[in-house]
């Protein structure tokens, strides 16, 4: 199914505007990130997709062209997983996933042979009978997931659906619902404020701030060519090189960097990956701390630009605190965008 | 239909009842308390009539004798309970909760059983132990009644208190009384406040037992009946209802924001 | 000293518990023993249990018919209001639940004064039991509620009730199938406490009641006025009997209830 959006915004009563005005297509089976800190609107806009929040007027919903803007929620035939999971504990697992269907009357028979599969798909046969308060957070989840998907939803939508679970299980379960949504081949959009998890997850990733959504493409275009220094600095933490730009060069207190292209009234941004140790680099920086990270070390620097510089660094050994190290840094990686008064 | 329609209908129901039989019979009464021969001043008159007079004062001076007997016997109890588990400890908890269901009439003959003309206390010492038709025998009856209320309340405080506290001052050097002022009863204050208030408004409302006990006893509740009945002075007998009403409303206002719990008055 | 502050609680507590308890076991025995002046001696009897039956039956089927009455009622006004109190918490709600909690602070004699000054004149109603169940309804009502409500306060109802509105549940079906079974503690908890005072309820019924509807507690005070000790006393018995293990349900109901909300 396809979704559109468009003009929702979402003033609350005491004159909060949450949302600004908003439009966003979401094309067949695409799962679609929506990332941002806690505050952006992505919940609000999840919710107002839902049904659950209405949007201001002037808005307009279409799900596969149909207008659902003034649907209530429980018949735009959505699915939802909702961040505190919402598991009913009055019925057992069975009876959670198979409500939805329940809902939709259909006979006994078929309900059992869907609530059967879609068990069977998210590996839950052995706790059918369980209570939901006997389950773990990771089998919570995948119930929750079951429930929602089982009523055959026109679009699926989760609400930050890993942020209960501790970090370890984590990591494990976004790789596993990276694969489920892809073996449902259902149009969803993914809440979350982990980059991690958008990047792991999603087809496309809308970055969300203040109520705003200010880049949207794939996990690779937004790493690779971001469109503000927000979005350089919400994934991959790309950091600030802050010195006087004159033509295609760079003055930095360290020393002067070459510049893909003459940039004037830009700011320069850096990754900490694109940051080389060189003997014969252009740029001077102390060390300030060495943490060994396994693959690698995070190298602190200090004195090559106003603020610290991390590096990381894959070498057998690394300088010492307190040590001069002279840095390089390739041009095609220095990022050019407009200058912006705040950082997050 | 929406979300907020069907919670409007939830309340309907329950909206219709409350009005028909709650707002409007109680707006009713005030109302007729003014309609006898002496108008709204009938609240003053509550005042000049040295029966009337003399009643309220009696009334005030039973509960707060009634509210003072079951916070001491109560708190002690109760203290004792929560910090001594001994065998048959259920045993005397379900005794003392016990009561807690019985209406006031069965209270006021709990009582004539002990101080009636055929009560435990005539029979082994006869002649001179007849009190249950008394002012006596109505102060031993609300206390009955009060002293589960009041010992469930202060149990259900003494629980919560971080046993820490007193372990802390008797590291300080605090001897058990002054553990008991300074500790126990200060953490204790809201609920006792509370139940005391309970206690106080439970006796001035309480029919049910002085109705058992004795017709001839000027309490509130009683000359309300026989102004209603015996007398049918309506007006007087609405205007003492108020009055009534609104003092045990107010009490139990205090008790409820001081500690949040519901018991029920009754009686 | 010492020994002083540890005897002297222990004492008042088992006379306190004397207090209570003497007279109840006085009143048991009463009912049971032949001739109470006698004493024990004069051997034990169910003639007045029996005797209570022939009298009272009448009024103790009326309480048991009241009792039940006052909980469909009060199930049907006050767990959809508790709901809806739960789900629009704010200034208005809490008025409502102040303004239904009357009962429990004014006195039943000056409600019962009330209810007849407005509703005295209507025959049909004044002479039917319908009346008496008014004034049980209204006292009871406010425990359902609270008990209801708390339950309900205590668990996370809109997220449950937005997940079950995902599925396609409309807001009728939410209730009976997340809100009803998961207050359901709260419910059994309000509906034993509803019985119970219902069963037990004076001083609304006997300004209510006429002389051809006597409810239990009526017809104790009827009998505590009128009839030998041992029928009075026999007749106590049966209440005992009755309100007991309601109690002793009741206590444990609201106990469980209570964990969750905790």
């Amino acid at each position: 199914m396809t979704l559109s959006l468009s003009n929702i915004a979402k003033t609350f009563p005491d004159g909060t505007r949450a949302l600004l005005p908003t439009d966003l297509e979401v094309g067949q089976g695409e799962v679609l990130s929506l990332l941002g800190p806690s505050g952006c609107g992505k919940t609000t806009l999840l919710r107002i997709i839902a049904g659950l929040e209405r949007a201001d007027a002037g808005a307009r919903i279409a799900f596969e062209g149909e207008d659902v803007t003034h649907l209530p929620v429980e018949r735009r035939k959505i699915g939802m997983v909702f961040q505190s999971y919402a598991l009913f504990p009055n019925m057992s697992v069975r009876g959670n996933i198979g409500y939805g269907l329940k809902m939709q009357k259909l006979p006994r028979a078929q309900i059992n042979a869907r609530v059967e599969e879609v068990m069977a798909l998210c590996r839950l046969e052995a706790f059918a009978g369980r209570a939901v308060t006997a389950l773990s957070g990771g089998q919570r989840q995948r119930v929750a997931l079951a429930r929602a998907i089982a009523p055959r939803p026109r679009i699926l939508l989760l609400d930050e659906p890993l942020s209960a679970l501790d970090a370890a299980l984590r990591g494990q379960l976004r790789d596993e619902l990276a694969l489920l949504l892809r073996q449902f081949a259902i149009t969803a959009i993914f809440v979350t404020h982990d980059q991690d998890e958008a990047m792991a997850i999603a087809d496309r990733v809308a970055v969300m701030r203040e109520g705003v959504v200010t880049q949207t493409g794939t996990p690779e275009a937004l790493y690779r060519n971001p469109q503000t220094a927000f979005v350089a600095q919400f994934i991959g933490d790309a950091m600030p090189l802050s010195g006087r730009i004159t033509e295609d060069q760079l003055h930095l207190p360290g020393g002067v960097l070459a510049l893909p292209s003459a940039a004037p009234g830009r700011q320069a941004y850096v990754r900490a990956e694109d940051i080389r140790l060189d003997p014969a680099g252009p740029l001077k920086a102390r060390v300030e701390t060495v943490t060994f990270l396994g693959t690698h070390y995070r190298i602190a620097l200090s004195e090559a630009a106003p603020g610290t510089l991390f590096a990381l660094h894959p070498g057998q050994s690394a300088p010492r605190p307190g040590d001069t190290v002279r840095l390089a840094i390739a041009p095609s990686a220095i990022l050019l965008l407009p200058s912006e008064e705040r950082t997050p | 239909m929406t979300r907020d329609t069907f919670t409007l209908l939830c309340l309907l129901p329950l909206a219709i009842f409350t009005l028909a039989f709650l707002a409007i019979p109680i707006a009713r009464l005030v109302l007729a308390s003014g309609e006898g021969v002496d108008g709204w001043a009938i609240y003053l008159k509550i005042l000049q009539t040295p029966r009337y007079l003399s009643t309220l004062v009696q009334t005030v001076l039973v509960s707060l004798a009634t509210t003072a007997a079951a916070l001491i016997i109560s708190t002690t109890a109760g203290l004792y309970l929560v910090r001594n588990r001994f065998r048959g400890r259920s045993i005397i908890l379900s005794i003392l909760t016990l009561p807690l269901a019985f209406p006031g009439v069965v209270v006021g003959f709990m009582i004539i059983l002990l101080g009636g003309r055929q009560g435990l206390f005539n029979q082994m010492l006869p002649g001179h132990w007849v009190f249950a038709y008394s002012v006596t025998g109505l102060f031993l009856g609300y206390l009955y009644f009060s002293i589960p209320r009041v010992l469930l309340t202060v149990m259900a405080a003494a629980e919560k208190i971080d046993p820490s506290l007193e372990e802390a001052a008797r590291t300080l050097g605090a001897p058990p009384w002054r553990i008991m002022l300074d500790v126990l009863l200060p953490a204790l204050a809201p609920a006792l406040i509370a139940a005391g208030a309970i206690a106080f408004a439970t006796a001035m409302g309480a029919f049910g037992t002085a109705f058992t006990l004795a017709t001839d006893i000027d309490v509130l509740p009683m000359v309300i009946y026989t102004e209603f009945t015996l007398s049918a002075n309506i007006a007087m007998a609405s205007a003492l209802s108020v009055v009534l009403g609104l003092v045990t409303w107010v009490m139990l206002l205090i008790a409820r924001s001081l500690s949040g719990t519901t018991v029920a008055a009754g009686g | 000293m010492t020994r002083l502050t540890k005897v002297l609680p222990l004492l008042v507590t088992l006379l306190a518990c004397a207090f209570l308890f003497v007279p109840i076991v006085m009143s048991v025995l009463a009912g049971l023993t032949v001739n109470y002046f006698r004493g024990l001696s004069s051997g034990l009897t169910l003639r007045w249990v029996g005797e209570v039956w022939t009298l009272y039956s009448g009024s103790i089927f009326l309480s048991i018919q009241l009792a039940l009455a006052c909980l469909v009622v009060t199930l049907i006004l006050g767990v959809p209001a508790a709901y809806a109190l739960a789900r629009r918490p704010g200034r208005a709600s809490r008025i409502l639940e102040e303004f239904i909690s009357l009962p429990l602070a004014i006195p039943g004699l000056a409600l019962a004064l009330a209810l007849l000054q407005l509703y005295g004149s209507y025959q049909g109603f004044r002479m039917s039991w319908t009346f008496i169940l008014v004034g049980h309804v209204l006292y009871t009502l406010p425990f359902m509620v609270r008990s209801v409500l708390a339950v309900l306060a205590a668990i996370d109802l809109q997220t449950l009730e937005e997940g079950a509105a995902t599925l396609g549940a409309g807001p009728a079906q939410r209730f009976f199938d997340i809100v009803v079974p998961n207050a359901m503690p709260g419910i059994l908890a309000g509906a034993l406490t509803v019985v119970t005072l219902s069963i037990g309820e004076f001083n609304l019924t006997w300004m209510l009641h006429t002389p051809h509807l006597k409810t239990l507690p009526v017809g104790l005070a009827d009998a505590y006025a009128s009839m030998r000790l041992e029928v009075a006393s026999a007749y106590t018995l049966v209440f005992f009997v009755m309100i007991v293990p309601l109690l002793m349900a009741m206590q444990w109901a609201s106990a469980r209830a209570q964990r969750i909300t905790e």
